[in-house]
C-alpha cells in the first residue's frame, strides 16, 4: 500500500478494513471457545486494521483532502445508502482509530473463556461494533446513519451484558438499551424535523433544507439532537445509564465505550448542530454551555464520592465529555456572535479534548481490567499498594492519572489550557449578561480541573500506594505482554500529545476549517500560540525538557556534594507503633470533604454504630438525586399507565378479537 | 537569542534558589519580633538544610520508587517556576513556554505528586494530609485562575512578563479591579503556602497539620529538599504577587544594561522584606480557622477575584 | 481633577466589597462597624462628586451622611446590641458560602440591569449606578438570610445606603428636602425599632425572629 494510493482512495480503503473487521469477527465464531485463535490472531489483526484507520484518517486529515463521498450498491430498497469522509468524520476516525488499537491489543490478552461470553463470541460482537462505530462516522444520509447507531447500541449492549449470570449486570444492560433506543429515537425526529418538508434524508439535502427552517423549527432540531446525542455521551441529567453500564461491562468494553462510542454522539451532535444546522442562533451556545459546565462539575463531584474504581471512572468521563461540551457550547456561542477565530479555537480544544479523553480514559479503563484480573477486586476498600506488584501497571496508570488530573506537560494539560484560553476571550461576547456570566465559567471549569486531580490523587493512591489493604493482594501479577502493549500505546499517545500538542490540533484544525472556515495558528510543531504568541505561549516540549533538566541537574548535584547514605526503617507515622493497612484513609474517607461540601448533591444514607457495638459497621450509600426526582417518577408513570392499559388484558380471546376489529373500523371511518 | 538573556534566565533561577530559605527566615524572624519572642538567626534555614543534607535518610520500609523521586520533583518544578516567574526580568526566554496558567499546572503538578507521596507510605497521618492538602488545592486553583482572568482583561496576556510590560507601559492604569485581585491573590498565597489562617507552619500537633502532616516520612536530604522546595514556593508565589500588582523595578525588555539590573535587584529585596513584614504581620494576628471553614475563606477569596473582574466589566472597560 | 473618576470607581468597588463583607460575617457587632464604614465611603464619595460637578448642596447632604451614617447610628446600635446583649447572630438561614454565591449572581443580575440605564445617564458617575444597585440588592439579601432582628435593621439602614448611592451617582443627588426627610425617617426608623427590640425580647426573650413564626394563627 502506497501512500498516494491512500490519498487517492481514503473511503474505498476504508470500506474495505471496516468490512475486514465483519470477516475477522465472523471468523472467530466456528471455535467460540477456543481462545487461542481469537486471542492470537483476530484481536491483533483488529488492532493493525484500527491503526490502518487512524493511518488513513491522519493522511486525509493532513494532506487537506476534498470530501470524498459514494453510495453503497446495496441498502434498503430504493434507498441506497450514502457515504462520505470529510474532515469531521476523519478525525473522529482518527480517535477510533488511535484508541481502538491500544484496547484491541489489549483485549487480545484480556478476553478469556469462562468468563462471561466465549472470545470467539465475544470477538464477533466487538469488531461489529468498532465496524458499526466506523460507520456512523462515515454514514451520509439519516438512514445508514440510524442503522449503524443502532447496531453500535445492539452490540454494545451485548458486549455489556457479557457475565449476564449476575443480575445487577442485567439490571445495568436493560437500563443502558432502554435509554439507547430513547434517545435513538430523539435523534430519528431530530432528522425528522432536518429533511424539512423534502423527505430528502441525504445529509446533503439537509445542508440546504435547513436554510429555510423557520427558528421554532430548527431549534426543535437542535434540542432533539442534544436529548438524543446528550443522552448517549452521557450529559447530566441524562447521565444514569453511564455509571451503571460502565462497571458492568469487561474492562475493555469499557474502554472502548467510554473512550470511543461516547465521543460518536459528540460527533453525531457536531454533524447535526456544525455542519446541518450551520448553528444559528446564541442561545443554543448558552444551553450546551451550561449544560456542559453542570456535567462536568456534577460527574467530577461524585467521581471524588465513588469506592467502586470503575464507577469513579464512569463518572469522570461525564465530567470529560461536560468538558468536551463546554468547549462546543463556547465554540457556538463565538461563531453566532461572529467571533469566528475564538469559535476555532474553542472547538479546537472541544476536539483535542475529545482525543486526549480517548486515550487516558481507554487506558484507566484498562489498566483497571488488569488490576482486576490480577486480584478479583474492584472496590477500592479492598485495593492498596499495588505499585509494589503490579510496577508496570502502575507506571503506567500514573501517566494515565497525571494526564487526566490535567497536569502538565500531558496531553490533559493541552486541552485544558486551550479551553480556558478560549474563556479569557467570552467577555467579548456582545450580549449583556452572558459575557458576565459566562467568564465564571472558567472559574467552573478550573474548579473541575482541580477536583479531576483529587479524584485521581484518590484512585491512584488507594489503588496503587499505601499498604495493600487485603492479605490476596501479595498475588498480584503485571499482566501479559500482549495488555502491556495495549497499555504502552495509550501512554505513549498521552505523552506525544502532551508533548507536541500540534499533534492533535493539526487535524483539529482541519475540522475548524471545515465547519467554521477559520483555524488557528499553527506556527511551529513544537509551540502553541492559539491567537499571539505575547498574548499566550506555550510549549510541552521545552516544559518537558526544563522539568527533566531540573531534575536530573538536583539529582546529580545532590549525589555529588550529599552523601547517599540510607537506611530501611519501619514507617514513623509520629511514633505509634501499630500501624495496620486499615488506618488508611478508605476511598470513602478520602471523598469525604467532597461529600461534605458538596452535600447538596447528593442523597445519603447512613448507619452509624452504637458506642457499644461489639461488632460495629460503618454502611453508607449515596445516591444521585435527579434519579429519584427524575426517573423514578417518569418510571412510575410509565407503570401506571400501562397498568391501566392492563385493564383490557382480560385473557379472553374474543375481547382481543373485538379491539383488533374496533381499532380497524375507527381505521376504516377515518381512511374513507 | 542573546547570551545576556541566557545569563539572566539561569541567575535568576539561581537567585531564588538561593534567597527562597532567606526569604522564609526573615518571615519567621518578623514573626518572632512581632510575637515578643527572640527571633532565630536570618540563617537558620540555611543551617537546617545543611544539618538535613548531612543525616542518613531513614526510609521506610514501604517506600515505593515514587516516594524517593517526590523530592527531585518538589525541587525541579519549584525552580523551573522560578524561571518563569519575572521577578528580576521580564525577558526570560524560557518563559514564553508556559504562561501563567501553565504555572498554575506546575504548582499543581507539585502538589499532586507531594500527596501522592503522603499516601505512598500508607499511615494515617499521611493520607489524611494529602485528603486536606488535595481539598486545600482545589479551592484555590479556581481562585487564582480568577485573578489571572482580571489581570488578561486588563493587559491582554496570560504569560507574566508581558503582564509586566503591560503594566509597565500604563503605569497610570489603576483600575480598582486590582485591588479585588490583590486582596484574593493575598488570600489564595496564604492558604497555598500553608500559612497561618489555613495552616500552622510551626505546628507540632499531628491533627491540625496539613503540609507538615504529609512530610511526616520524610528525612534528612528528601526532607531538606522538599523543605527547600516548600521555601521556593513561597518565593515564587510572593514574586507572582509583584510581577502582577506592584510591578516597579523588574527590568523590561526594553530596559538592558546593569542599571536596570541593578534596579531590579534593589526593588526585589526591598520587596521581599516588606512583604515578608507583612506575612508576618497578618499571620500574627490571626488565628487558624477549623479545616471545615477553610472552604469559606477560600470562596470569599474566589468572591473577590470575581467581583474584581465583574467590576472591571462595569467601571473599567469604558474608559479604557 | 483627571483621577477623579478612578478614585470614584475605587470607592465604588470598595463599597461593594463591604457589602459583601456584610454578607459573610458572623457577629452583629462587626455588622455596624461595617456600616459605619459603609457610611464614611458613601461620605468621601459625595464630596468628590459635590466637588467635581461644583453641586455645593451635595456637601450638605455629604455632612449630613457623616453625622448620621457615621456617628450618630452606629453609636445607637452599638449601644443598643450591649443593652440587649445580642453580639453574635452565628444563626444564618443558609450557609455562607451559599449565600455569597447568590450575592455574585445578584451583582451580575445588577449590573446587567445597570448597563442599558447607565448608558442614557450623562453624569461622570454613571457607572455606578449598577454598584448602588447591587448594594442594595446584597442588604436585602442579608436581610432575608440572618435570623436576628438587629441584622435586619442593619441590613435595612445598608439597603438605604445603597439607595443614597444611586441617587447621588445617577443624578447627582436628591432635592435636599426629601434627603433630610429620608434622614430624619432613619433616624426616627432605628428609634422605633430600638423600641421593637425590647419588647419582642420581653415577648420571647430572645431576638430571634423564628420566634415570630408562632404568632400566625393555624
Amino acid at each position: 500500500m502506497t501512500l498516494p494510493l491512500i490519498a487517492e482512495h481514503p473511503l474505498r480503503l476504508l470500506l474495505y478494513l471496516i468490512t475486514t473487521w465483519l470477516a475477522l469477527g465472523l471468523a472467530g465464531l466456528p471455535t467460540p471457545r477456543g481462545g487461542r485463535l481469537v486471542a492470537r490472531v483476530l484481536f491483533p489483526l483488529g488492532a493493525m486494521i484500527c491503526l490502518a484507520v487512524a493511518t488513513i484518517a491522519a493522511i486525509f486529515l493532513l494532506t487537506g483532502h476534498a470530501p470524498q463521498t459514494a453510495i453503497l450498491p446495496f441498502g434498503l430498497p430504493d434507498l441506497p445508502f450514502h457515504i462520505r469522509l470529510d474532515a469531521l468524520s476523519a478525525f473522529f476516525l482518527l480517535i477510533l482509530g488511535l484508541a481502538g488499537a491500544g484496547i484491541s491489543i489489549f483485549s487480545a490478552g484480556y478476553f478469556r473463556a469462562g468468563e462471561g461470553t466465549a472470545p470467539g463470541l465475544m470477538g464477533l460482537q466487538y469488531h461489529v461494533f468498532l465496524a458499526s462505530m466506523a460507520l456512523v462516522l462515515l454514514a451520509d444520509d439519516a438512514y445508514l446513519f440510524m442503522v449503524a447507531w443502532e447496531t453500535m447500541a445492539l452490540s454494545s449492549y451485548f458486549l455489556v451484558t457479557s457475565q449476564h449470570r449476575i443480575p445487577e449486570i442485567r439490571r445495568a444492560g436493560f437500563l443502558y438499551l432502554l435509554m439507547a433506543h430513547v434517545g435513538a429515537i430523539c435523534i430519528l425526529l431530530s432528522f425528522g424535523v432536518l429533511q424539512g418538508g423534502s423527505w430528502q434524508f441525504t445529509f446533503d439535502a439537509m445542508r440546504h433544507a435547513t436554510s429555510t427552517l423557520t427558528p421554532f423549527l430548527a431549534t426543535t432540531a437542535f434540542l432533539l439532537a442534544l436529548l438524543g446525542f446528550g443522552m448517549k455521551a452521557g450529559l447530566v441529567p441524562l447521565h444514569v445509564w453511564l455509571p451503571e453500564a460502565h462497571p458492568a461491562a469487561p474492562s475493555p468494553v469499557s474502554a472502548m465505550m467510554s473512550g470511543i462510542m461516547l465521543k460518536t454522539a459528540v460527533y453525531g451532535f457536531l454533524r447535526i448542530s456544525f455542519d446541518l444546522l450551520h448553528v444559528r442562533f446564541w442561545q443554543w451556545g448558552v444551553l450546551v454551555l451550561a449544560v456542559g459546565l453542570f456535567s462536568a462539575i456534577y460527574g467530577a463531584i461524585f467521581a471524588a464520592v465513588q469506592s467502586d474504581m470503575k464507577r469513579l471512572l464512569a463518572y469522570s468521563s461525564i465530567e470529560n465529555i461536560g468538558i468536551i461540551f463546554t468547549g462546543i457550547g463556547l465554540a457556538i456561542l463565538f461563531e453566532t456572535s461572529n467571533l469566528h477565530l475564538y469559535a476555532a479555537l474553542a472547538l479546537c480544544a472541544a476536539l483535542v479534548h475529545a482525543l486526549n479523553h480517548s486515550l487516558f480514559k481507554s487506558l484507566l479503563f484498562l489498566t483497571t481490567g488488569s488490576v482486576l484480573h490480577a486480584t478479583g477486586h474492584r472496590n477500592l476498600g479492598k485495593l492498596g499498594g499495588l505499585i509494589r506488584r503490579m510496577p508496570w501497571v502502575a507506571t503506567i496508570a500514573l501517566v494515565g492519572t497525571l494526564a487526566i488530573a490535567g497536569l502538565p506537560p500531558l496531553n490533559g494539560f493541552v486541552s485544558e489550557w486551550l479551553l480556558l484560553q478560549s474563556f479569557l476571550f467570552t467577555p467579548q461576547i456582545p450580549h449583556a449578561f452572558v459575557n458576565m456570566f459566562v467568564p465564571l465559567g472558567a472559574a467552573v471549569l478550573a474548579l473541575t480541573a482541580a477536583l479531576a486531580a483529587y479524584v485521581m490523587v484518590k484512585f491512584y493512591g488507594v489503588v496503587f500506594l499505601g499498604q495493600p489493604r487485603e492479605a490476596s493482594l501479595s498475588e498480584a501479577r503485571d499482566p501479559s505482554w500482549l495488555e502491556r502493549i495495549g497499555l504502552l500505546w495509550l501512554a505513549i499517545g498521552c505523552i506525544a500529545i502532551g508533548i507536541v500538542p500540534q499533534l492533535a490540533m493539526r487535524p483539529a484544525a482541519g475540522v475548524t476549517g471545515m465547519l467554521l472556515g477559520q483555524t488557528v495558528a499553527t506556527s511551529s510543531l513544537w509551540w502553541i500560540a492559539p491567537i499571539a504568541p505575547q498574548q499566550a505561549s506555550y510549549s510541552g516540549v521545552i516544559l518537558l525538557a526544563g522539568i527533566l533538566g531540573t531534575i536530573g541537574i538536583t539529582f546529580l548535584l545532590v549525589r555529588l556534594l550529599a552523601h547517599g547514605r540510607l537506611r530501611r526503617v519501619p514507617a514513623w507515622d509520629c511514633g505509634y507503633p501499630h500501624q495496620t493497612a486499615r488506618m488508611q484513609d478508605t476511598a470513602e474517607g478520602f471523598g469525604q470533604p467532597i461529600r461534605h461540601m458538596f452535600g447538596a448533591f447528593f442523597r445519603i444514607e447512613r448507619d452509624l454504630p452504637t458506642p457499644d457495638d461489639i461488632a460495629p459497621r460503618y454502611r453508607m450509600r449515596l445516591e444521585d438525586r435527579i434519579w429519584r426526582t427524575l426517573y423514578l417518577p417518569i418510571a412510575r408513570a410509565t407503570q401506571k399507565i400501562a397498568d391501566m392499559v392492563s385493564i383490557l388484558q382480560s385473557g379472553s380471546l374474543s375481547i382481543y378479537l373485538l379491539c383488533s376489529f374496533l381499532t380497524l373500523i375507527v381505521l376504516l371511518v377515518f381512511v374513507l | 537569542m542573546k547570551s545576556i538573556t541566557v545569563f539572566r534566565q539561569f541567575g535568576e533561577m539561581l537567585v531564588a534558589i538561593a534567597i527562597a530559605p532567606l526569604f522564609a527566615g526573615w518571615i519567621a524572624q518578623c514573626r518572632a519580633w512581632m510575637q515578643n519572642r527572640s527571633a532565630p538567626p536570618l540563617i537558620q534555614p540555611y543551617r537546617m538544610l545543611r544539618k538535613l543534607f548531612d543525616k542518613d535518610v531513614a526510609l521506610a520500609e514501604t517506600a515505593s520508587p515514587l516516594f524517593r523521586i517526590t523530592p527531585y520533583i518538589l525541587f525541579g518544578t519549584m525552580v523551573l517556576a522560578a524561571a518563569i516567574i519575572p521577578s528580576l526580568a521580564t525577558d526570560l526566554p524560557f518563559a514564553r513556554a508556559a504562561d501563567a496558567i501553565a504555572l498554575i499546572g506546575l504548582f499543581a503538578t507539585a502538589r499532586v505528586f507531594l500527596s501522592l507521596a503522603a499516601m505512598d507510605i500508607g499511615t494515617a497521618f499521611g493520607t489524611m494530609g494529602a485528603r486536606r492538602e488535595m481539598m486545600i488545592g482545589f479551592l484555590a486553583e479556581p481562585a487564582l485562575l480568577m485573578i489571572l482572568f482580571n489581570a488578561f482583561l486588563l493587559f491582554g496576556s496570560t504569560a507574566l512578563p508581558s503582564l509586566v510590560d503591560g503594566y509597565r507601559a500604563h503605569p497610570s492604569l489603576m483600575d480598582p479591579s486590582i485591588i479585588f485581585a490583590a486582596v484574593a491573590f493575598v488570600m489564595v498565597l496564604l492558604a497555598e503556602n500553608a500559612r497561618l489562617p489555613i495552616d500552622n507552619p510551626t505546628t507540632h500537633l499531628e491533627l491540625t497539620m496539613i503540609h507538615e502532616a504529609m512530610l511526616l516520612e520524610y528525612s534528612a536530604r528528601h526532607l531538606a529538599l522538599v523543605e527547600w522546595a516548600s521555601n521556593l514556593k513561597l518565593f515564587n508565589y510572593a514574586c507572582i504577587g509583584f510581577a502582577l500588582f506592584i510591578p516597579w523595578g523588574i527590568a523590561t525588555h526594553s530596559a538592558d544594561g546593569v542599571v536596570a539590573m541593578l534596579i531590579s535587584d534593589a526593588a526585589l529585596a526591598i520587596k521581599l522584606i516588606v512583604a515578608g513584614a507583612a506575612l508576618a504581620l497578618i499571620e500574627s494576628l490571626s488565628a487558624k480557622v477549623r479545616i471545615f471553614r477553610a472552604p469559606e475563606y477560600l470562596a470569599m477569596s474566589f468572591l473577590l477575584a470575581v467581583l474584581g473582574l465583574l467590576v472591571h466589566l462595569l467601571l473599567g472597560a469604558k474608559q479604557a | 481633577m483627571p483621577y477623579t473618576v478612578p478614585i470614584l470607581n475605587l470607592l465604588a468597588a470598595c463599597l461593594l466589597l463591604i457589602s459583601f463583607a456584610m454578607l459573610s460575617r458572623r457577629r452583629t457587632q462587626r455588622l455596624v462597624n461595617l456600616f459605619a464604614w459603609q457610611g464614611a465611603i458613601l461620605f468621601l464619595s459625595t464630596c468628590l462628586v459635590a466637588h467635581s460637578s461644583g453641586l455645593h448642596e451635595l456637601y450638605y447632604s455629604a455632612a449630613l451622611t457623616l453625622l448620621l451614617k457615621v456617628i450618630a447610628l452606629p453609636l445607637i446600635l452599638h449601644r443598643l446590641i450591649n443593652r440587649l446583649g445580642a453580639q453574635w447572630d452565628s444563626e444564618t438561614v443558609v450557609n455562607i458560602p451559599l449565600t455569597m454565591l447568590a450575592g455574585l449572581v445578584l451583582v451580575i443580575f445588577a449590573f446587567g440591569l445597570a448597563q442599558p440605564i447607565s448608558m442614557m445617564a450623562t453624569t461622570i458617575t454613571r457607572n455606578m449606578l449598577g454598584i448602588a444597585l447591587a448594594v442594595i440588592l446584597l442588604s436585602f439579601l442579608m436581610m432575608i438570610t440572618r435570623r436576628k432582628a438587629v441584622t435586619q435593621v442593619i441590613g435595612f439602614l445598608a439597603m438605604e445606603n445603597g439607595l443614597f448611592f444611586a441617587a447621588t451617582s445617577a443624578t447627582y443627588g436628591m432635592p435636599m428636602v426629601v434627603e433630610l426627610g429620608i434622614a430624619l425617617d432613619v433616624l426616627v426608623g432605628v428609634f422605633i425599632l430600638g423600641l421593637f427590640f425590647f419588647q419582642i425580647r420581653e415577648q420571647f426573650e430572645s431576638l430571634d425572629l423564628r420566634n415570630m413564626e408562632n404568632l400566625k394563627e393555624d
